[in-house]
């Protein structure tokens, strides 16, 4: 098996994956930061940011539902919220026995409550728009034009690259493991805790080795073909006019979106 | 392929924009002394291993194993990375780790990510290289003991750091979050520790020339025994502060009258982190907290101990 499955780019040719990489990072940094400043209960302004990020998958071609569909995947923290339901006072909404409290969900709680989870919710769709129509490696030479030092834009190039080597060896590893941890049923098989979680242990740092080992490997081979320390593209990364244009008309609607949020 | 996130990532949404940008201050910050310490330092063959050290992080935290109930222990990273690249480099591998994973898997937000570099790569790096440079010098056993205790502590500082955040977010109640993220992080941690003494130990057996004295003291200066001391401290000291004063849900509850339900929970060794004959003073809160670290430092000890008399059996046999 190829890990590789789990790249998030969905290969296109629509407006949105060929605007510049550049203009996509600032606008979804920009409509995620946006999205921080509203204040709660801006109701308006938290729809007006859905029909944004609606706009934008339209525009994307990958189907109006598309990050719709991956969007819950940051609802499990929703969890760590939940507490401002009780704990802001206001006027009692409805109160309830759970286990050995009583508990009184406010009205303030609740508008508090909602309006971090649709934050949560649009920001997310955005960073899953981004990627899906931006190939890695472009986001990645966006961030260096955008002065991310070329440090951490190198290790993050080589994070990639190599990312779908080490999980491949990490199935195999996880795979191996599993084939010889045969169990009967009725019988209890496996160490104890402590002993599974050296086996894990064992494996990581045999991972470790072997990707210690690799990366020697990889250096030599890179000087073979002429490496000096930093990667080359000969990728000439222009904008367009209607590249700005586009990226100016986003965040003037966000601005927009500001005022509406604070009427 | 599914791709599990983990309870420590952030996403936005749930910090507002200062706590997000002083995060992101002091991130930035740290950042760009371990840019201008690797950049002197290390030669250009260090950018590919650091790279592909990237990609091993992440690559180990899916290396789980199944505890009980459905749960299982995997890793994070940040203090077995310190402890074998040195902190300056695990910063910025870690750093990488968590800026993919926000990026590509949505794991961890983006206007937050300066808050998730901060608890899970720069916190968890200070430690993990601190408390193991502090005990050079020593045997492999005690060596491996305080890496067990630092990759706990480790977990444990990222988890405190992610409640503080959230609470001056104005996201989570103090009380709550602390107890709830300390209290399962206090688990997670010891997966955490076990895993990483397990690839200590397995190094130290294949590979000991990666781990000897000469090049570990070579990464960083003795300073660094100072910095994760004191952020260990502070992480030991605020936890009982933080889960023990009165705010959010409790002071609901004392409110309306229910503090009394609120507070007999089924297992309490130390009762509301006070140690009973000293009162409900600072000192007793403190000590209570000392106490529950040396009881996990126990534990990780005999666990330890145990892990390396039957690596010492198994190498006889083989």
């Amino acid at each position: 098996m190829h890990s590789d499955l789990f790249d998030r780019y969905h290969h296109g040719h629509s407006r949105l994956h060929h605007l510049d990489p550049r203009v996509k990072v600032i606008v979804t940094l920009a409509f995620i930061l946006s999205n921080a400043l509203l204040p709660d209960g801006a109701w308006i302004a938290f729809a007006l940011a859905w029909l944004f990020v609606i706009f934008a998958t339209l525009m994307s071609g990958l189907g109006i539902g598309f990050t719709f569909k991956r969007s819950f995947i940051a609802f499990p923290f929703a969890l760590a919220a939940i507490t401002v339901l009780f704990s802001i006072p206001g006027q009692p909404v409805t109160s309830f026995r759970f286990l050995m409290w009583d508990l009184t969900i406010t009205d303030a709680g609740l508008l508090r409550f909602v309006s971090i989870v649709i934050r949560s919710w649009l920001s997310v769709q955005m960073a899953i728009l981004l990627v899906a129509a931006t190939e890695f490696p472009k986001i990645i030479h966006a961030l260096t034009h955008l002065r991310v030092p070329i440090i951490i834009t190198v290790i993050i190039s080589f994070l990639y690259r190599y990312l779908f080597v080490l999980t491949d060896e990490v199935m195999r590893m996880l795979r191996a493991r599993q084939a010889r941890s045969g169990a009967a049923p009725g019988v209890r098989s496996g160490g104890s805790v402590a002993w599974r979680a050296r086996i894990a242990g064992h494996m990581a740092g045999q991972l470790f080795l072997r990707s210690y080992e690799r990366s020697d490997r990889v250096y030599n081979a890179m000087l073979a073909r002429g490496y000096k320390g930093e990667l080359m593209t000969i990728h000439p990364h222009r904008y367009q006019k209607s590249d700005l244009v586009i990226g100016g008309l986003s965040i003037l609607v966000l601005f927009m979106m500001q005022i509406a949020g604070r009427f | 392929m599914h791709y599990a996130p983990a309870p420590l990532h952030i996403p936005d949404g749930f910090l507002n924009f200062i706590v997000s940008l002083i995060c992101w201050a002091i991130t930035v910050a740290v950042l760009s002394m371990a840019i201008s310490r690797t950049n002197k330092s290390l030669g250009e063959k260090q950018v590919p291993l650091m790279g592909i050290m990237a990609a091993f992080i992440f690559a180990a935290q899916m290396i789980n194993f199944p505890v009980a109930g459905g749960t299982s222990g995997h890793l994070l990273g940040g203090a077995l990375a310190a402890i074998v690249l040195g902190p300056w480099a695990a910063m910025l591998v870690m750093t990488a780790v968590i800026a993919v994973q926000a990026l590509l898997f949505q794991d961890g937000g983006l206007l937050v990510m300066g808050a998730n570099i901060l608890n899970m790569g720069l916190l968890t790096s200070a430690i993990g290289y601190g408390l193991y440079r502090g005990v050079l010098g020593n045997s492999r056993s005690v060596k491996l003991t305080v890496a067990g205790v630092s990759a706990w502590l480790s977990v444990m500082a990222g988890a405190l750091g992610t409640a503080l955040q959230l609470w001056l977010s104005g996201t989570s109640s103090l009380q709550t979050v602390v107890l709830a993220m300390l209290g399962v992080h206090a688990v997670i941690g010891i997966g955490e520790a076990l895993i990483t003494v397990a690839a200590l130990s397995f190094i130290f057996q294949t590979r000991p020339d990666l781990l000897d004295e000469k090049s570990i003291s070579a990464k960083s200066g003795r300073g660094w025994v100072v910095v994760g001391v004191v952020i260990s401290l502070a992480v030991v000291l605020l936890s009982p502060f933080a889960s023990a004063n009165p705010d959010g849900l409790e002071r609901v509850a004392t409110d309306m009258g229910f503090i009394n339900a609120g507070q007999s929970a089924p297992f309490q060794i130390i009762s509301d982190y006070n140690i009973p004959f000293l009162g409900a003073t600072p000192l007793s809160t403190i000590l209570a907290g000392v106490t529950g670290v040396l009881v996990v430092l126990g534990l990780v000890i005999v666990a330890g101990k145990s892990l390396q008399q039957k690596s010492q059996i198994e190498n006889r046999q083989s």
